[in-house]
């Protein structure tokens, strides 16, 4: 391969694993956007659902890399699959919020985050209990295409994934722009308050703003499971790491500067790990982040303080 | 000027305490708002008119006290139910949405209606009253002048189709030119038929359109009357009209 080349691949690699992260950051930048909060519970919602996507391509019969499917029953199980998992995730989310977080809503100071990482260690130790430590082979119904773009190599599933990552992010930003609910949650992110007098129930927002993000967290963890083909109880960790700080770098609480921000990690992880070292990948990240934030504190699409007069 | 007095109440208040905490705001406070009435709340900062405002729609609840409207207490029901049933606010400072549109703003005024032909209609007249409205529709509300919001959100309140309009010191930080518009607009609404309760320190232009108007200082009502009383009324020439230029001054400066 050419360098060219090179770029190209790592082109096509990054976009796959930056729509991951993108799908990912959308759940902390929807909580943190109206209720200021980092949920980090948010890493292990994540990581359930790639233990839900599991059990449910299993239960439909595909086991391990030997079912393979094309054409109308391929695309059933995926969607069933992925129905499925942001179905349960979404729940998860709901009820986090609700039966955990929603009580220290009017509590001072860093209880209801802390809340959010007990919540996170509780999810994967119950999945390291329950399930057990060791990495799981993740079923995987995708034929083997590979298609040439002049060097590079472009697996089947690559272009499956942003198909998947851009109807829902397109989805989502149709209902925050453009229905009444959506319009509810972005006005109660500007002024909570105001958003009340104006007959918002603000819980329900609240609650809906769990649900969608943790929904999202079950579609980006059957990404993960069809790309990697692998899952374990702590994968929460890295990815929901590297999804949070592209929700940082892209303007926390913007919706379209977590898609922004999860592409541009995804991509510079992958041209650092080709160009210089995989084990220097998360030095230059964090770099750029550090560097993007001295000159714009408020990321790349965030406003600075939004003024409330 | 004077209305009818045997006209029915629309919005009572009995024996309210209002606290924050240990703090005690709303002294066993009583209002009585008749049906087609502007009444006016005049008193110094702090004195808890705000609160009064949060009160009626239910942001914050009062420990003891009825609060009645239109014959139905109302002080356990939620905000939402109360916009429902016909109270809209225009808040202190305007907190217009800043990143939503003017009409996005103007449809979150009618989040508890349905969207229609009702919808449209009360658009139509949001933009007959105000045609600056109509023109900034499409402008992100944030980026308005001080005047333009205020006649958003008075817009925002009457989408909600109220019957009663609580508006919290609608002539803050605005010109005197604006001030008069505003109060010629609010004068305007009123005789279209709707209550209006509206908290102001600029006592001698609230007087000038209320039929009727209170006076709280510290949290206790201590003068109640007809606007033309009190603007005879020795006491209040001395303590609210003649300190008039100092409250609208400081408003001003501070919009600078
Ligand atoms: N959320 C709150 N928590 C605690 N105290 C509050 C709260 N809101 C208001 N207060 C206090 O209650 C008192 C009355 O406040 P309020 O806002 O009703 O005054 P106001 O009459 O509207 O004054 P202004 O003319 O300055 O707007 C003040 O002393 C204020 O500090
Ligand atoms: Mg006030």
């Amino acid at each position: 391969m050419t360098g060219f080349d090179l770029f190209v691949q790592q082109t096509i690699n990054g976009l796959t694993l930056g729509a991951m992260y993108s799908l990912l950051a959308l759940g902390f930048t929807m909580v943190y956007g109206i209720l200021e909060l980092i949920n980090f519970a948010h890493f292990s919602v994540f990581m359930v659902g790639t233990f839900v996507a599991m059990g449910a391509l299993q239960s439909m019969g595909i086991m391990g890399q030997s079912v393979i499917l094309t054409g109308l029953p391929l695309v059933g199980v995926l969607l069933v699959a992925l129905a499925a998992t942001m179905t349960v995730c979404g729940c998860i989310g709901m009820g986090i919020e609700r039966f955990f977080l929603r009580r220290l809503r009017s509590v001072k100071g860093p209880a209801q985050m802390i809340t959010t990482i007990g919540i996170s260690y509780i999810l994967s130790n119950s999945v390291l209990l329950f399930i057990g430590g060791q990495g799981f082979n993740f079923p995987n119904p995708i034929p083997m295409l590979k298609y040439h773009i002049g060097g590079a190599v472009m697996d089947v599933r690559q272009p499956l994934i942003w198909a998947i990552s851009a109807v829902l992010m397109i989805g989502l930003t149709y209902f925050v722009q453009s229905t009444k609910l959506g319009k509810a949650m972005r006005a109660t992110a500007q002024d909570p308050e105001a958003a009340r007098m104006m007959g918002v129930d603000v819980d329900r927002v609240v609650l809906t703003a769990f649900f969608l993000g943790s929904a999202m967290a079950g579609a980006a963890a059957v990404v993960f499971g069809l790309y990697y083909n692998y899952t374990n109880f702590y994968i929460g960790f890295d990815a929901g790491l590297r999804a949070f700080t592209a929700a940082v770098l892209g303007g926390i609480g913007n919706v379209p500067g977590a898609m922004l921000g999860g592409l541009l990690i995804g991509i510079i992880e992958t041209m650092t790990s080709q160009f210089i070292s995989t084990n220097w990948a998360e030095v230059v990240i964090f770099s750029i982040l550090i560097l993007v934030l001295v000159f714009r504190p408020a990321g790349l699409l965030g406003r600075v303080a939004p003024n409330k007069s | 000027m004077p209305l009818d007095a045997t006209s029915g109440l629309l919005l009572e208040f009995k024996s309210i305490n209002t606290y924050y905490g240990d703090l005690h705001v709303l002294k066993d406070v009583n209002y009585e708002i008749r049906h087609g009435e502007i009444v006016s709340l005049l008193g110094g900062n702090a004195c808890g008119k705000s609160t009064t405002m949060k009160t009626i729609m239910g942001v914050v609840r009062p420990r003891t006290g009825t609060v009645i409207f239109d014959g139905q207490p109302i002080e356990k029901l939620s905000t939402s139910e109360r916009v429902r049933r016909g109270i809209a606010p225009v808040l202190e400072a305007r907190r217009l949405f800043p990143r939503m549109t003017v009409f996005e703003n103007l449809e979150m005024g009618a989040f508890m209606r349905k969207k229609g032909a009702e919808f449209a209609q009360d658009l139509e007249r949001v933009y007959e009253l105000f045609p600056r409205v109509k023109e900034r529709r499409s402008q992100v509300a944030g980026t308005l002048s001080g005047g333009e919001q205020q006649m958003v959100a008075i817009g925002r309140a009457l989408m909600a189709r109220p019957r009663l309009i609580c508006m919290d010191e609608p002539s803050m930080g605005l010109s005197p030119l604006y001030v008069e518009q505003v109060f010629d607009i609010i004068q305007t609404i009123n005789k279209q038929g709707t209550s209006i309760f509206m908290v102001e320190q600029n006592a001698s232009m609230a007087l000038s359109i209320a039929h009727r108007a209170y006076v709280l200082q510290t949290g206790v009502v201590v003068l109640s009357g007809t606007a033309a009383e009190l603007r005879e009324d020795k006491n209040i020439r001395e303590a609210y009209l003649g300190e008039l230029q100092v409250p609208g001054a400081k408003a001003e400066a501070e919009a600078k």
